[in-house]
């Protein structure tokens, strides 16, 4: 007896929302890889000497560079946060028979955030 | 009191007059403590005796009734009509799978990936117990590691629910794999080696892109998408020794 295969709609990340958002923190990875290849990019005008790196930096002051970071840094954290988040799911820890819960695993990972983030705000202040 | 009714919209499919499935509409009576199942189990009585579907428990223990719900994969025995009246409910057989009539889904593969994975304990050559000796002896602590991927009823709600699995079905697939990790981490088995030809392939744990659909939907809190995510864990780590301990690619 013959079978029916139904098509699987190309638009199916639009038909819940938790599929949308898995499809949000895939695309915002782009941007993430970019800033990556770009701050090569930067260290590679810090190695051609003091002139390169000052013009690039001065370009960077632009308008559409200052959009573009504040993009970049959005979609950055929200890649990160929703990472955190399934922290629990990839380091499954036990004690014995008691399993270490979730918000233990996230929360050490956003605490490890919040104080290296803190660390690298300060080394920039003082420098 | 008049009785209150409510619509199912159910997708209809008789190979053998239809070139293609179509949604079909019923009235059902509405009654508080009926489940989506009973709904169809009235429409098989009392309005089309032609209407097919699997079913057997009624308490989402055998994992038969699988369909989706107003799009989402649910055992239909465990949906309960009151959460969708007065809304039409819209009655489908499982994502992913080719329809054989109505409500029935063509499962064989899923059946052949479950034996793919040997959810059976392997013991190595020679270690085998015999039945004198007794039964290989567990702590609570060594079950604790591996119950909750024991829990799987096959019931192939996180199939329908994986966009992986549905786009490209050679993605051996979320329950294949959460049983394959039940045994490996089963502290009786010996058979994770074997086991990893199939997982760490290219059709196991790395067609998974983590969208987690499979354990949001899954009715045992199995948590399919953690033992997918902690089979990439191990695969990776048996790749660093292998690349590292020259004796580290094998475990004796």
């Amino acid at each position: 007896m013959k079978s029916y295969v139904r098509r699987y709609p190309n638009t199916w990340w639009l038909n819940k929302s938790s599929y949308f958002f898995f499809m949000v923190r895939e695309f915002t990875s782009i941007f993430v890889a970019g800033y990556c290849v770009f701050l090569v990019y930067f260290i590679y005008k810090l190695s051609q000497g003091p002139d390169a790196y000052y013009a690039l930096i001065e370009a960077l002051k632009s308008p559409l560079s200052i959009a573009l970071h504040v993009i970049v840094f959005i979609f950055a954290v929200y890649h990160s946060i929703t990472w955190f988040k399934l922290t629990p799911k990839i380091m499954i820890l036990r004690i014995g028979e008691e399993q270490i819960p979730s918000f233990l695993i996230s929360g050490a990972n956003f605490f490890a955030w919040v104080v290296v983030s803190a660390i690298l705000a300060w080394i920039i202040s003082v420098v | 009191m008049t009785e209150r009714t409510m619509e199912l919209e159910v997708l209809r499919y008789r190979p053998e007059q239809d070139q293609k499935p179509s949604f079909q509409t019923y009235v059902i009576p509405f009654k508080q403590e009926w489940v989506v199942l009973d709904a169809i189990n009235y429409i098989k009585d009392n309005i089309d005796g032609s209407l097919s579907y699997r079913w057997s428990c009624r308490m989402g223990v055998c994992g038969s009734c699988g369909m989706m719900v107003n799009g989402i994969p649910k055992l239909t025995c465990a949906a309960f009509l009151k959460d969708y009246y007065p809304a039409k409910v819209r009655v489908e057989p499982l994502n992913g799978f080719p329809i054989q009539r109505d409500l029935v889904i063509v499962m064989d593969d899923f059946i052949t990936k479950l034996e793919e994975i040997k959810p059976w304990i392997i013991r190595k050559e020679g270690e085998e117990k015999s039945l004198e000796e007794g039964e290989y002896l567990q702590t609570p602590a060594e079950l604790a590691a591996y119950k909750q991927y024991s829990m799987c009823i096959n019931c192939m709600l996180c199939y329908a629910a994986c966009p992986v699995y549905c786009i490209d079905n050679s993605f051996i697939g979320p329950a294949a794999i959460a049983l394959a990790q039940r045994y490996n981490m089963d502290s009786r088995d010996q058979g994770r080696e074997i086991r990893q030809e199939v997982i760490a392939s290219n059709e196991g744990v790395w067609e998974c892109t983590f969208v987690g659909e499979c354990s949001r939907v899954c009715p045992k809190n199995v948590d399919p998408a953690a033992a997918i995510q902690r089979g990439k864990v191990s695969g990776t780590i048996d790749y660093f020794k292998s690349v590292i301990i020259p004796w580290g690619g094998r475990r004796k």
